[in-house]
């Protein structure tokens, strides 16, 4: 029964680089966190301050309403798996498995049996006298992992786990790592740059860009309300459509296309218009009008890239949007298809503040 | 059709020819070792094996003046052995540790100590060996094997090697272990001694080989016969040829030499196997 807060932390490196600004986070007890963003911006770093294996600058760590800001890594109680694995190689799976164990003094039986449960949990007991040069990707995964849980921590944390591993053991282990979490209900935090990852693991998902939490909540919220622009381009695949347009009072206008229906819109500033692939739907009567360049036949659904006839992109140039439609129909490249969209889910925000105004 | 494969076989008779070339001194020295003095003085060096090899190898290793006046060359096999595997040991320990500190602890004076220790490689032994006679002199070192081993093991060259195989050691090995709340201690001799098998046994081997075969500071530091190493006595026992009237002790000399290039070549097979084998293993 643990839990996390993060009370304005950040983190300064000895070379000035500020790389975690004033993050605020409660983590409820057995609550899975994902912390998502792209690299360098600053997810790593917080989770080995969690860890201790980065100094926290300023501000305050808890677990379970101790303060371990100056707690060793080791007595924190968490474990942690890394994207490389970092098993010990010179040891045998057992060997890796019992190490932490052995350090915190524990007998000889307890650990044998801990090894073993663990073991059986992830389905290793074979391997558990092979080196770990003699296992593959995947397997190796596992070892990292139980190495993480045999110790029973009061926290997990996941660095990138997944990003050494083929797509489809990736999917595997991701399932499989959501299960034992669940079965466990220890408390993890994990990082990512992958948006799948990040929105099929989460209970909660903290989008993190340039060392400040953008936006926190559950990956649904976080899909239908992003609260600024990074986090609705950075959350769903594909990209969300984003069209820079100015607002006259009546319309919104990215070079001569005209949009109709938004009210109580700045009319000085700059605005982007933002709207998902799925929202994207062929109506003879549609305002916007989509030139096919490419097809992507994903099997259950197509997406059509194509330019947006009349508007204008940042540069100047031709606008370029995907929308996705049902496998059934099969546009050719070089059709103009008449769109519409659903104005209940299109999105505005400020260009130059990123937030959203609608 | 038996196809004859030139290149192959051109191949390799030059490795034969190179291997012919490279060993046959050492079979002479081992053929003119088995044959008496007198046999020597007349027909000169031999090349087929004789009659003499048990009287001759057992006068120089087990006899009181057999070759010196009073040590063996046994005696002096010890010596050189306690010297060889002093000075690697002594090499690797301090070396390791030293690059362990470097590489593991930040400190300021890190990268100058480095740098610092790196240029000692332009001042080998020989620059610095009347100073190191002086120092190893008024401590009574002289005719010890502390004095002799001691000055010998500091190593740049050691150092320098376990560094850099110790910075591509991957970090999260190290904060794998943090983690497992291994403290410094435990981290260097559970963790990294036994990641570095493979270098410490490709150390070993070549440092065994050169302090074996050190011959400058050795010969400076042992004024009692009882204190030589095979080299020097080597070297000890041509001048005694040609300086005395008596018949020439040639055979002695040779199997001297004989008994001299065995250890290194053992040393040099038995952790060769190691070394391939770790070599082989330490995937990561």
């Amino acid at each position: 029964m643990s839990t996390v807060k993060l009370t304005n932390v950040n983190k300064t490196y000895a070379n000035g680089a500020h790389a975690v600004r004033g993050v605020n986070m409660d983590i409820a007890n057995g609550e899975f966190i994902v912390f998502v963003g792209p690299s360098g911006c600053g997810k790593s770093t917080l989770l080995r301050m969690v860890a201790g294996l980065e100094n926290v600058t300023e501000g305050d760590i808890h677990i379970d309403d101790e303060r371990i800001n100056d707690v060793s890594p080791s007595e924190r109680n968490v474990a942690m798996v890394f994207q490389n694995y970092a098993l010990y190689p010179h040891m045998s799976v057992r060997g890796n498995m019992s190490y932490g164990l052995k350090n915190r003094g524990d007998t000889k039986e307890e650990i044998y049996e801990k090894v073993v449960a663990a073991a059986k949990t992830l389905h290793i007991e074979d391997f558990l006298d092979r080196q770990p040069n003699q296992l593959s990707g995947g397997q190796r995964q596992r070892v990292a992992m139980g190495r993480a849980i045999v110790r029973n921590p009061k926290v997990f944390l996941f660095d990138e786990p997944l990003s050494n591993l083929d797509a489809k053991l990736r999917v595997q282990m991701r399932i499989e790592i959501k299960k034992l979490q669940r079965k466990m209900g220890v408390t993890s935090i994990y990082v990512t740059h992958d948006q799948t990852e990040a929105m099929t693991l989460a209970d909660r998902l903290a989008v993190i860009n340039n060392g400040r939490i953008e936006q926190m909540g559950k990956p649904i919220e976080l899909y239908k309300d992003p609260k600024t622009l990074f986090v609705a381009s950075f959350i769903g695949s594909p990209q969300i459509n984003l069209i820079s347009v100015q607002f006259d009072g009546n319309l919104l206008k990215s070079g001569k296309l005209e949009i109709e229906g938004f009210k109580n819109l700045p009319t000085d500033e700059n605005l982007v218009l933002g709207i998902r692939p799925e929202h994207l739907r062929t109506n003879d009567n549609g305002p916007l009008r989509l030139k096919i360049d490419l097809v992507e036949q994903h099997g259950a659904d197509n997406l059509i890239y194509g330019t947006l006839i009349d508007a204008v992109s940042e540069a100047g140039g031709d606008l370029e949007i995907c929308l996705r439609v049902n496998q059934k129909q099969e546009p050719q490249i070089g059709d103009v298809l008449k769109l519409e969209y659903d104005h209940e889910n299109a999105l505005v925000f400020n260009k130059d503040t990123g937030l959203r105004l609608v | 059709m038996v196809k004859i494969n030139w290149h192959t076989l051109s191949g390799h008779l030059i490795l034969i020819i190179g291997a012919l070339f490279m060993t046959a001194p050492v079979w002479v020295a081992f053929m003119s070792s088995t044959h008496s003095a007198e046999t020597l003085f007349r027909d000169g060096l031999q090349v087929w094996p004789g009659g003499h090899f048990f009287s001759n190898y057992n006068e120089v290793l087990f006899e009181e003046g057999g070759v010196m006046k009073k040590v063996t060359a046994s005696r002096m096999l010890l010596n050189s052995l306690t010297l060889g595997v002093g000075f690697a040991a002594g090499k690797v320990v301090i070396s390791m540790l030293a690059a362990y500190a470097i590489v593991y602890f930040r400190f300021k004076l890190a990268a100058p100590l480095f740098w610092i220790i790196f240029m000692t490689l332009l001042l080998p032994l020989e620059v610095r060996i009347i100073p190191s006679y002086e120092v190893v002199a008024k401590m009574h070192l002289l005719n010890t094997y502390t004095g002799l081993i001691l000055p010998l093991i500091a190593s740049a060259t050691g150092t320098f090697y376990f560094r850099q195989f110790y910075k591509s050691v991957p970090e999260e090995l190290l904060e794998a272990a943090r983690l497992d709340g291994a403290n410094a201690w435990r981290f260097f001799i559970d963790i990294l001694v036994p990641i570095s098998k493979t270098m410490i046994a490709a150390i070993l081997i070549i440092m065994f080989v050169v302090g074996w075969n050190q011959y400058l500071w050795p010969l400076i530091m042992t004024t009692d016969e009882n204190n030589y190493t095979l080299v020097i006595g080597i070297k000890q026992i041509y001048q005694v040829l040609s300086e005395g009237g008596e018949l020439p002790q040639f055979q002695k000399a040779y199997a001297l030499t004989i008994l001299a290039t065995l250890p290194p070549v053992a040393v040099v097979l038995v952790f060769q196997s190691w070394f391939v084998k770790g070599l082989v293993e330490s995937e990561k």
